[in-house]
């Protein structure tokens, strides 16, 4: 039992903890934007890193999901007659869920792991401090860009996920399957909408404003050597990927409620 | 003036500070002496408030700074500098970057003046041309001259040394504390010094205090400390393992 309520304590500090940190993130980006202090090159830096050197694990993953979807769906869609919903049905499953959640976790796995592990670094090896005594604040230099960079570069990685899906999706679809190109993308262009996009962009830019923040919040919490910085880098992608998969229920719920109620 | 009065803290159950009391005089180089792990970094971190005690209070000029917020604290950083033991250099900026931090940051100087000023820092830790290395590519020695170089760079009134001998060579510890005396005599700068070289210590210091169980137990000029009757300081200055001071 007491080891159960310490488990609920720690739980509800680090929830505390890491909403007090993410405040501090709002903060320091509206401040240094109304001051004109934003460093918008370390932003880029950042987008950079996580962005571009993710890109070609995203595209793989991408173009497997795609290519797997249409394997699994197409022969029992062709049996039934209804081929020309193949690609409608691949393109609203990678929009709506599979490209946001597989680009996330692909993300946490190399980013949110590097950030926790750089931090977690700089904090062993008095770094932090030492930002501090030459008064910078470490959220407004650390903190800030990179969890602006996995927010904003979670929305152009789905969006390129979502991309080279379709692109594997229909050389399987045309190849195997025997599928026109022009119907794979007639029936993409006709079942999919607007809304099923912006569904998964949105789901996408929560699941990197997650993933930047835990990252961060386990390099700063870390404490002891190199075995410190392991535990961090280990418990910043579990934590991020279990928050990403919870999250995604309530947003999709959330979601389609609004779809519901406002755009049918 | 720099006091600190009655500071205690604690991590957990473990007390580290027990009512730490002390006093530093412009323009002064004090060493704090200790036993490993007695918590004189923990001292300095109060000092520079990167730690706030649990009571007791530090008086930089008269104000206690452990009732600062932000603002106030990061002002008062601008006129400290801190020497950390593993020179904490950032390691994804290179030399010339991590002198020039905080002049980037605070200060409107261009890049030109940046680069002119970092060299002349360099050029006083006696390591010229190195601006654009990488802290990768550094020795214990050089990084900590870098550090040095770093901590001065805002030309600071106060300068806190976090064991700045430590893992160093006879040769290189000689470098640095002469270093250390001519950035004293130069720019006039007051100096907090956490060590447990006892060469070192004697070499800059004008005063020099004991840190142990928590606690100043004595303080004084070097030839006061040397004649100190107190066991615990004899027993720390000759380096014996029995005596009172018990290896924590």
């Amino acid at each position: 039992m007491l080891v159960l309520m310490n488990a609920l304590k720690n739980t509800l500090d680090s929830i505390g903890k890491v909403s007090i940190l993410f405040l501090q993130t709002l903060y320091w980006t509206f401040h240094n934007l109304r001051t004109g202090r934003f460093a918008f090159g370390n932003l880029i830096e950042q987008m950079s890193r996580i962005g571009v050197d993710s890109l070609l694990m995203v595209a793989i993953t991408g173009v497997s999901t795609g290519a797997v979807l249409v394997v699994q769906i197409g022969y029992q869609f062709a049996q039934m007659g209804a081929q020309s919903y193949v690609g409608g049905v691949v393109a609203m499953s990678m929009a709506r869920e599979l490209a946001p959640i597989l680009t996330s976790i692909v993300v946490a796995g190399r980013v949110g792991s590097a950030i926790a592990a750089e931090l977690g670094t700089m904090k062993i090896t008095e770094q932090i401090d030492a930002l501090e005594t030459m008064a910078t604040n470490p959220v407004e230099y650390l903190v800030v860009p990179r969890f602006w960079g996995c927010t904003i570069m979670l929305f152009v990685l789905t969006i390129f996920t979502n991309v080279v899906g379709m692109i594997g999706g229909s050389i399987v679809a045309v190849n195997q399957i025997g599928l026109t190109l022009v119907s794979f993308r007639d029936s993409i262009l006709h079942m999919l909408q607007i809304q099923d996009l912006m569904g998964g962009l949105i789901k996408a830019t929560v699941f990197g404003s997650v993933i930047g923040v835990i990252g961060c919040y386990k390099g700063f919490t870390t404490e002891g050597g190199a075995e410190g910085v392991g535990q961090s880098t280990t418990s910043a992608v579990v934590v991020s990927i279990m928050l990403i998969l919870v999250v995604n229920y309530f947003l999709t719920v959330g979601i389609n409620n609004f779809c519901v109620a406002y755009l049918q | 003036m720099i006091i600190v009065s009655n500071v205690h803290k604690s991590f957990g159950p473990k007390q580290v500070l027990r009512g730490v009391n002390l006093k530093i005089y412009d323009g002064e180089s004090l060493v704090i002496l200790g036993p490993s792990g007695c918590g004189k970094s923990v001292l300095l971190k109060n000092i520079i408030g990167l730690m706030k005690p649990d009571s007791g209070e530090v008086l930089i000029d008269g104000e206690d700074i452990t009732r600062f917020d932000q603002k106030k604290l990061d002002a008062l950083r601008m006129r400290m500098g801190m020497l950390f033991q593993s020179a904490a250099l950032f390691d994804s900026l290179n030399v010339e970057e991590n002198i020039a931090f905080g002049l980037r940051r605070h200060t409107r100087l261009t890049d030109r003046a940046i680069h002119h000023l970092v060299s002349e820092k360099l050029e006083l830790v006696g390591l010229p041309g190195t601006n654009y290395l990488m802290p990768s590519e550094l020795s214990g020695g050089m990084r900590k001259r870098v550090g040095l170089a770093r901590a001065i760079a805002m030309e600071p009134e106060i300068i806190l040394y976090d064991e700045p001998t430590t893992g160093l060579d006879p040769i290189m510890t000689s470098a640095i504390d002469e270093l250390h005396l001519s950035l004293k005599e130069r720019l006039g700068v007051t100096s907090i010094v956490v060590t447990h070289d006892l060469k070192s210590a004697y070499r800059v210091c004008d005063r020099i205090a004991l840190h142990y169980g928590g606690q100043i137990v004595e303080i004084g000029t070097r030839e006061e400390i040397i004649n100190s009757p107190n066991p615990v300081v004899q027993q720390f200055i000759r380096g014996e393992a029995q005596g009172p001071m018990t290896l924590l």
